[in-house]
């Protein structure tokens, strides 16, 4: 027993001493590169990830897998969507593998967990779809600088939604109702309600409400006596229905807006149709790259894109070109190359990167059309 | 003034489904002295039945309500039979059936979040009437809300003739009285109650019909607040009375919706949850119940 004991320690020892002197390998002078992908294969949130990482197959195969004369190795790491999960993927990736750079992850939790950790070891980092703030910026607000994504960011929606009330509907009194225990729907209202009265309208009724609420004829009467010309109701796909059945019931037939959270098949389209929301990207969208990538989206896969992949398309993109540009796998030289891009061609908009590492583009408004789609209407900045 | 009455009617319709709800606890309650826990979960599955009805199973919208009052029905004579029948029988102290009815809440709501048979999602209830609106003055009245009040009206008339114009009806109220004289009498009590049983749970089925049509969405967790409020509703109005249940019920329903309108959403609860209490301070048991020591 004793000797197994012994053995034992000796064989944790050695395997201690042989991770630590791996050191990061595929620096200058190999002629592969690492690039690291992490996201959800399985859990919850696995539509989304396998989305993405189609999206990011199909620009490594455009790319013929070679950036700057160099080989691509894609590591793979499955997250699950879990927070603690990623920072173990996202270590052994930097500690052992020793990727040039991390391609992810989907959903904004797990991404801020990897970001502070990537940042530190100077690998530079692009999500493609994950909107919260504060994976860019570190808590006191300053920014994460080897930090990049290829969306806008939360408010940025509310914004867009304002501006195309203001500028596009002539819209001037709007109602805007939000969660009031749910960042992603204070914060899109915060924003609409900012840029709707700066262009000149008036917010009639700045309404909450609580996650579990079903019953919103009380809310909706008041609203209604309101007479506001516009609603904006930026919260998920469920609750919307809700909300938008008890504005009907009232004989409230005014324009809705929303945000991306309406992008789901199980949308109530028949009491919704002809609202309009911003999202990411639309396949009706008739930009070459939109198209381009529509169509080989569909021939290598047989099925449209979402967003999803989309975005993973485009972080994916964005990062090949700043690698080869950089003309090195510096990190350093690579996030200096990212952070200079210039009006990229991506399929979410022609992107530079503002100082936090935010995309300067465009969201795409859509509007909700009874049988169930969805109608491109115009591109808002 | 107008949207004064608007907000009374938006709170007559939520008030009048909690009541169907409620006397269902009522009247298990004045039968076995069991709060009946797992109640707002037969409403959950009546809800759900009705949406399979309107969706899956192409019913006609009466049909579909119908199949989920008769199935429900037969979900709580289950119930009983299997979770609250063989406790009584072997005479475990109230206690022991009040924790047992928690656990059948929490059964229902977690077997049917499983794939096969409900599933974990929220789920859109497509509409089954055409909008319909009219202008009542200045109120807005939709078609829905005539039909939750003109059903919840009939389902009630139909309950009070069948508790004090039926033989069935008569032996429940003996069993409710006292239910070892009733045994005396040649009252078949475990019958008796199964009815009870089974007509409680159609009458709840019926309100999660009617819930999913007036706020269309279902889900397996749907049933826990209007539960909740339905038995606050009923303890309000003086447990084990019916005419106790209806204006608890309605109380409730009209509170929730006057705060939410008047005062904030934020409040709609604890105003409504406060009142009860108060109510209970000055009248222990309840604005209908009979004074009596009470053993819960």
């Amino acid at each position: 027993m004793k000797r197994m004991l012994a053995g034992l320690l000796a064989v944790s020892v050695f395997a201690l001493t042989a991770c630590g002197g791996a050191a990061p390998t595929g620096g200058s002078g190999s002629d592969t590169i690492k690039i690291g992908w992490i996201g959800p294969l399985s859990g919850e949130a696995k539509t989304y990830g396998v989305s993405a990482k189609m999206g990011v197959d199909l620009a490594l195969e455009e790319a013929g897998s070679m950036v700057g004369g160099k080989k691509i190795v894609l590591v793979v790491g499955d997250d699950r969507g879990d927070s603690t999960e990623a920072v173990n993927i996202a270590t052994r990736m930097l500690t052992q593998d020793g990727v040039s750079a991390i391609l992810g992850s989907v959903t904004s939790d797990p991404t801020i967990a990897i970001s502070g950790l990537a940042d530190s070891y100077k690998v530079p980092m692009i999500t493609g779809t994950a909107t919260a703030t504060k994976v860019t910026l570190n808590e006191d607000g300053s920014r994460k600088p080897f930090v990049f994504r290829a969306c806008f960011i939360d408010p940025f929606q509310g914004t867009a939604a304002a501006r195309f009330a203001v500028g596009e509907l002539g819209v001037k009194r709007a109602a805007v109702l939000y969660d009031k225990g749910n960042a992603y729907t204070i914060g899109l209202a915060e924003s609409f309600r900012e840029t709707f009265e700066a262009g000149g309208g008036e917010i009639v009724a700045w309404q909450s409400y609580s996650g579990d609420d079903t019953d919103f004829s009380a809310i909706m009467t008041n609203v209604a006596a309101l007479k506001p010309d516009v609603l904006y109701l930026p919260d998920y796909y469920g609750r919307v229905s809700l909300i938008a059945k008890a504005a009907k019931d009232k004989g409230l037939d005014v324009p809705m807006i929303g945000g991306d959270g309406w992008d789901s098949p199980d949308l109530d389209f028949a009491t919704l149709a002809g609202g309009y929301f911003t999202a990411h990207y639309s396949e009706q969208d008739t930009r070459e790259a939109v198209q381009n990538f529509a169509q080989q989206f569909q021939a290598k896969y047989g099925e449209k894109p979402d967003s999803f992949a989309a975005l993973g398309y485009d972080a994916m993109s964005l990062l090949l070109d700043a690698i080869e540009r950089a003309g090195s796998t510096d990190g350093e030289a690579i996030r200096a190359a990212l952070q200079s891009t210039q009006d990229f061609p991506a399929v979410g908009g022609s992107i530079s990167f503002d100082e936090n590492g935010n995309p300067i583009k465009f969201a795409v408004l859509l509007q909700v059309q009874a049988d169930g789609t969805y109608k491109y209407i115009t591109n808002v900045n | 003034m107008d949207q004064f009455l608007a907000q009374v009617l938006n709170g007559l319709q939520l008030g009048f489904v909690y009541a169907l709800i409620a006397v269902g606890y009522t009247m298990i309650y004045g039968i076995l002295k069991l709060i009946n826990f797992a109640h707002g979960d037969v409403f959950m599955v009546g809800a759900f039945l009705a949406y399979f009805g309107f969706t899956a199973w192409h019913l006609p919208w009466p049909v579909a309500i119908l199949v989920a009052m008769a199935v429900c029905s037969l979900l709580g004579v289950g119930i009983e039979r299997l979770a609250y029948r063989p406790l009584r029988v072997k005479g475990a102290p109230k206690i022991a059936a009040l924790i047992t009815a928690i656990g059948v809440s929490f059964f229902i709501e977690y077997f049917s979040s499983l794939d096969f048979v409900f599933g974990p999602d929220y789920r859109l209830v497509p509409r089954v009437l055409p909008d319909q609106r009219w202008q009542l003055g200045g109120i807005v009245v939709t078609n829905v809300q005539v039909l939750v009040l003109a059903t919840v009206l009939v389902l009630v008339a139909l309950l009070q003739y069948i508790v004090y114009r039926t033989k069935v009806g008569k032996a429940m109220r003996a069993v409710a009285q006292d239910a070892d004289a009733a045994r005396l009498m040649g009252i078949d009590v475990d019958r008796v109650i199964a009815f009870t049983f089974a007509l409680g749970s159609a009458l709840a089925a019926a309100a999660g019909a009617l819930f999913a049509m007036a706020y269309p969405q279902v889900h397996p967790f749907m049933g826990i607040m209007p539960g909740l409020k339905a038995f606050t509703a009923a303890v309000l109005g003086g447990i084990g009375s019916i005419p106790g249940a209806l204006l608890g019920s309605l109380i409730m329903g009209q509170v929730e919706v006057l705060t939410a309108a008047y005062v904030t959403t934020d409040f709609r609860d604890a105003i409504a949850f406060s009142i009860l209490i108060l109510v209970l301070l000055f009248r222990p048991s309840g604005l209908l119940g009979k004074t009596e020591p009470e053993k819960v």
